[in-house]
C-alpha cells in the first residue's frame, strides 16, 4: 500500500473541521517551523525535498523560493493558485472541500519560510462553495491562534484571505492571477519582471499551486530527507491524480512518484481497468494541455521501457513519443473514443479561454477549434489537417504566456500520432458520423535524447 | 552617459553600441534600415505597450558575451532588453520570417479587407505589413469576426471590425487623460475596445487615439470618407495653443484644411500629443503658420501626387488619337 502523506485523513468523519483536524495531528508543522526553524531552515528542507510544483510545469519550488527578492522595507506575499482549471485536473478542489486546514497549515509554514505577512488563496469562481469551505476554516484558525498577530507568542503575524476569480483559465497563469488580485483585468505580464522580484503591486512575490503548498506540511513534519526518499530521481514525493475517462474506478488518488502507468490503470488500488472490458486506445497523462499519447506508448516508452508516473519517464522521448506528468490531470481513452472529437472539445475550450492579447493565440485557437470543426462534422478537407498543423506551428512557442503553447499541444499529438484517424475522418465523411476509428496502428520511433 | 557604459549590440551584422536597458527594437531602429522589425503595438511614448502582436519577434543567435547561449523562443524585440554582445537575428534569419507570416495571417484573418473604403488606406500598418510579409491568398474559409460601427465621441468612430488589438488606444486614453473610460471589454477573438456604456468620449486629448490606431478602426469623423490620403497635401504647420504644442501636420485640399494630424516621426509614432481643439476645430487656414510641406517617406503612396512631372507629348491619349 502506498503510502499517503496530503489525504492521509481524508476519510475520517469530520476532518474538515478544526478540532478533528488538530486531534489528528494538524497544525503540527506550524509549531515545529515557529518554534525552532528560521525561515531558512524551512526553505533548505523544502530544497532537500525535491519537491517540484504541482501546478503543471514541475519547477522546483525550494529553487522558486530561494529566487524571491528581498529588499529592505518592501513586503512579500505568498499566492496559492487555487484556479484549477485544466480540463481533466479536479485535485485541488478535492483536497480543499475535503482537507481545508491542510492548505491553510501549509499556507502559514510557507509565508513563514518567505517572509510573507498577508497571503492570498485565489480561488476560481466557479468553486464558490469551497471558497465558503475555505473562509470557514480561516476564521476557525484565527480563532485558535494559528492566525492573526503573534502567532504561537513567536512575534510573527500573517493575515490570510481568499479572492475569488471570475471563472477565466487563463487567471491560473501567474501573472494573470496577479493582475486579477489587484483588480484588474486578467491578461498574462511580460516577462521579465517575473513575480519573483515585482509580482502582486509590484512588490516580491511567490506563486504556489494548492497541492505544492499542502506538501510543505509533510516536508516540515518529516524532514525534506524523509520526503525525498520516496520517488524515483527527481520525481520525489507523492502526487495527487485526478483520474477520469473510461476506467472503472475514476477519482483522485494520492499516487507515490514511479508507480508505473500500466498499474495505474489496471490495478484495482486505482483506476481498476479500463471501463466494460474495453481496450486501451489513448490517455492524457497531465491534464488537457499535455499531448495525448496513443495506446502503444501509453504503458512502454518508444524505447520499450516501462513507463512510469514519473516527471521523466512520462515526458521520455520528448514531445515525439512523450508526453507530460503536468497537473496530474490523467483521462483515460477507450477504443470507442473520437480523437477528432476530443481534439475539437479541447480547442474549443481553449478558443473559449484565450484572453485576447496576443495575436496567435487570440486569432489562432479560434481558427484551429472551427477546423477541428469541420473535420468532425465531416466536411474536411485533406490539406486541413496540414492547416492545423501549420496553424498549431505558428502559436506554439510565440505567445506571450503558456496558454499558447497548452492549445498547440494537444493539436500537435493528435495529429502526430492520430493522423490515420483525421485522414478517416476526411475520407469518410458520412460513415465517421455513426463510427468510431478504433485504434490506430503502431509506429516506430526512433528514440533521440533531448 | 560616458562611453564605456555602453554595450554592444549586433542585428543582421551591423554592430551599434547603446546604452544599457534599451530594447531590441529600438537598438535596431538607432541602426535603421532594413534590420528594424515591424511593431504593430509598440508605441515608445505610451508605457506598457508593446507585446501583444508579436510581428516585432526576433531570433536571438547569441544572449551575451558573458552567456552565449541562444535563447531558445523567439523574444518579442519590443521589450527584451540587450545584453552586452547580444546577436540578434532579424530578416536574416528563417525562423523569424516564417512566424512573421503567421502573425500576419493571424491578424488578417478576422481583419475585412475592406481597404478600398477604409480612410487608413495608404497610411495602415496592416497594409504595409501584409505587403511586405504576407501571402497573396487566404486559408482561412470561415465568416469574420464583424461588428456594429460605435460613436464612441463627438469626433470619433469606432470600427471595431477593423481593428487588431494592439491596446495602444487603450493606453493614450489611459496615460494622456485623468479619467479611464475606454478599455478592453470581453477576451479572446470576441475582446473588443470599447466605453462600456455608449457613454462619449469627452476630454481634451482624446483625439490622439486616431493618430495611434495603426489601422482603420478608429477615425476621424470630421474627415471620414472626405478624401483618399494619397489626394491630400500635407504641411507641417504650427498654432498658437495654450493646451498643447500646437505643432501638426494639415492636410490639404486645395486651399482647405481636410484633417489635422500630430507629426508622425519614421515609424509612425507621434512624439507630441496635440488637443482636441487643434485636431478637429482649426479648420481655417488663417489659424495656423505654415512652415512648409511635411516630408513624407518616397516609398509611401501619400508621396505620390506630389511632385507633377510632366507627361511627354507623344504619350498622351490626345496625341495617339
Amino acid at each position: 500500500m502506498t503510502r499517503k502523506l496530503l489525504l492521509e485523513h481524508d476519510h475520517i468523519e469530520g476532518i474538515r473541521t478544526y478540532d478533528v483536524y488538530r486531534k489528528n495531528g494538524g497544525y503540527r508543522s506550524v509549531e515545529k517551523a515557529l518554534k525552532s526553524m528560521s525561515p531558512d531552515d524551512i526553505v533548505e528542507e523544502v530544497k532537500k525535498s525535491g519537491l517540484r510544483g504541482r501546478g503543471g510545469a514541475g519547477f522546483p519550488t525550494g529553487m522558486k523560493w530561494s529566487f524571491l527578492a528581498k529588499p529592505d522595507g518592501v513586503p512579500r506575499h505568498l499566492l496559492c493558485n487555487a484556479d484549477e482549471s485544466e480540463p481533466g485536473t479536479f485535485k485541488d478542489r478535492y483536497l480543499m472541500e475535503k482537507i481545508p486546514h491542510l492548505l491553510i497549515e501549509g499556507m502559514i509554514v510557507s509565508s513563514f519560510a518567505l517572509g510573507a505577512n498577508q497571503s492570498y488563496i485565489y480561488i476560481r469562481g466557479e468553486y464558490m462553495y469551497v471558497l465558503q469551505i475555505l473562509e470557514k476554516a480561516i476564521q476557525e484558525a484565527y480563532a485558535n491562534g494559528w492566525l492573526g498577530k503573534n502567532i504561537l507568542g513567536s512575534g510573527y503575524d500573517l493575515d490570510l484571505a481568499v479572492a475569488p476569480g471570475a471563472g477565466a483559465y487563463i487567471c491560473g497563469e501567474e501573472t494573470a492571477l496577479i493582475e486579477s488580485l489587484e483588480g484588474k483585468r486578467g491578461n498574462p505580464r511580460m516577462k521579465p519582471p517575473f513575480p519573483a522580484v515585482k509580482g502582486l503591486w509590484q512588490r516580491p512575490t511567490v506563486v504556489n499551486n494548492v497541492e505544492t503548498i499542502a506538501a510543505v506540511v509533510p516536508i516540515v513534519n518529516d524532514g525534506g530527507d524523509e520526503y525525498a526518499k520516496i520517488g524515483i530521481g527527481r520525481s520525489t514525493g507523492t502526487k495527487l491524480i485526478s483520474a477520469s475517462g473510461n476506467i472503472n474506478k475514476p477519482g483522485v488518488y494520492e499516487i507515490e512518484l514511479g508507480v508505473s502507468v500500466e498499474e495505474f490503470i489496471y490495478s484495482d488500488t486505482y483506476c481498476g481497468g479500463i471501463k466494460n472490458g474495453k481496450k486501451l486506445k489513448a490517455c492524457v497523462p497531465g491534464g488537457s494541455s499535455v499531448p495525448i499519447l496513443p495506446h502503444y506508448l501509453v504503458c512502454k516508452t518508444a524505447a520499450g521501457e516501462d513507463r512510469l508516473m514519473t516527471y521523466e519517464s512520462l515526458a521520455d522521448g520528448g514531445f515525439e513519443s512523450g508526453s507530460m506528468l503536468g497537473s496530474g490531470g490523467f483521462i483515460v481513452y477507450d477504443e470507442d473514443q473520437c480523437i477528432v472529437r476530443n481534439t475539437w472539445n479541447f480547442a474549443r475550450f481553449y478558443h473559449h479561454e484565450s484572453c485576447g492579447q496576443c495575436s496567435p493565440c487570440r486569432e489562432g485557437t479560434g481558427w484551429m477549434k472551427k477546423v477541428l470543426y469541420n473535420i468532425e462534422s465531416g466536411k474536411g478537407k485533406s490539406e486541413d489537417i496540414d492547416l492545423l498543423w501549420d496553424i498549431q506551428r505558428k502559436i506554439e512557442g510565440n505567445t506571450i504566456c503558456p496558454l499558447g503553447d497548452a492549445a498547440a499541444w494537444p493539436v500537435a499529438a493528435a495529429i502526430r500520432h492520430f493522423r490515420e484517424e483525421f485522414e478517416w475522418h476526411v475520407k469518410e465523411p458520412v460513415l465517421s458520423q455513426t463510427e468510431n476509428y478504433g485504434l490506430v496502428s503502431e509506429k516506430s520511433f526512433v528514440t533521440e535524447t533531448v | 552617459m560616458s562611453e564605456d557604459a555602453k554595450i554592444k549590440v549586433t542585428i543582421d551584422g551591423k554592430t551599434i553600441e547603446v546604452a544599457p536597458g534599451t530594447t531590441i527594437l529600438n537598438a535596431a531602429r538607432q541602426i535603421g534600415g532594413e534590420v528594424v522589425p515591424p511593431a504593430m503595438c509598440y508605441y515608445s511614448s505610451l508605457e506598457g505597450s508593446g507585446g501583444k502582436c508579436r510581428t516585432c519577434l526576433v531570433e536571438v543567435s547569441k544572449g551575451s558575451e558573458k552567456d552565449p547561449r541562444p535563447m531558445p523562443k523567439l523574444m518579442v524585440s519590443c521589450s527584451t532588453m540587450v545584453m552586452d554582445g547580444m546577436e540578434v537575428k532579424n530578416t536574416t534569419s528563417e525562423r523569424v520570417l516564417e512566424a512573421r507570416k503567421g502573425v500576419v495571417e493571424f491578424l488578417l484573418i478576422n481583419h475585412p479587407l475592406d481597404c478600398p473604403v477604409c480612410d487608413q488606406a495608404g497610411e495602415c500598418h496592416l497594409q504595409d505589413l501584409a505587403f511586405e510579409h504576407g501571402l497573396s491568398k487566404t486559408r482561412y474559409e470561415f465568416k469574420r469576426r464583424e461588428f456594429e460601427k460605435v460613436d464612441i465621441g463627438e469626433y470619433i468612430k469606432l470600427h471595431m471590425t477593423r481593428c487588431i488589438l494592439c491596446y495602444r488606444c487603450v493606453y493614450t486614453a489611459n496615460q494622456l487623460t485623468d479619467s479611464r473610460e475606454h478599455g478592453v471589454l470581453k477576451r479572446g477573438d470576441a475582446a473588443e475596445i470599447g466605453t462600456f456604456i455608449e457613454k462619449n468620449l469627452k476630454n481634451d486629448f482624446i483625439g490622439n487615439v486616431i493618430d495611434v490606431c495603426p489601422v482603420g478602426a478608429l477615425t476621424d469623423k470630421t474627415f471620414r470618407f472626405r478624401s483618399r490620403v494619397w489626394y491630400t497635401k500635407p504641411v507641417d504647420a504650427h498654432c498658437e495653443c495654450t493646451k498643447c504644442s500646437g505643432n501638426a501636420v494639415l492636410w490639404m485640399i486645395g486651399d482647405e484644411i481636410s484633417r489635422v494630424t500630430a507629426r508622425k516621426d519614421a515609424y509612425g509614432e507621434v512624439k507630441e500629443f496635440i488637443c482636441n481643439e487643434c485636431r478637429f476645430d482649426k479648420k481655417d487656414k488663417s489659424q495656423w503658420t505654415i512652415e512648409g510641406p511635411r516630408k513624407i517617406s518616397r516609398h509611401s503612396v501619400i508621396s505620390a501626387n506630389h511632385y507633377s512631372k510632366e507627361i511627354p507629348k507623344h504619350t498622351t491619349l490626345l496625341n495617339k488619337a
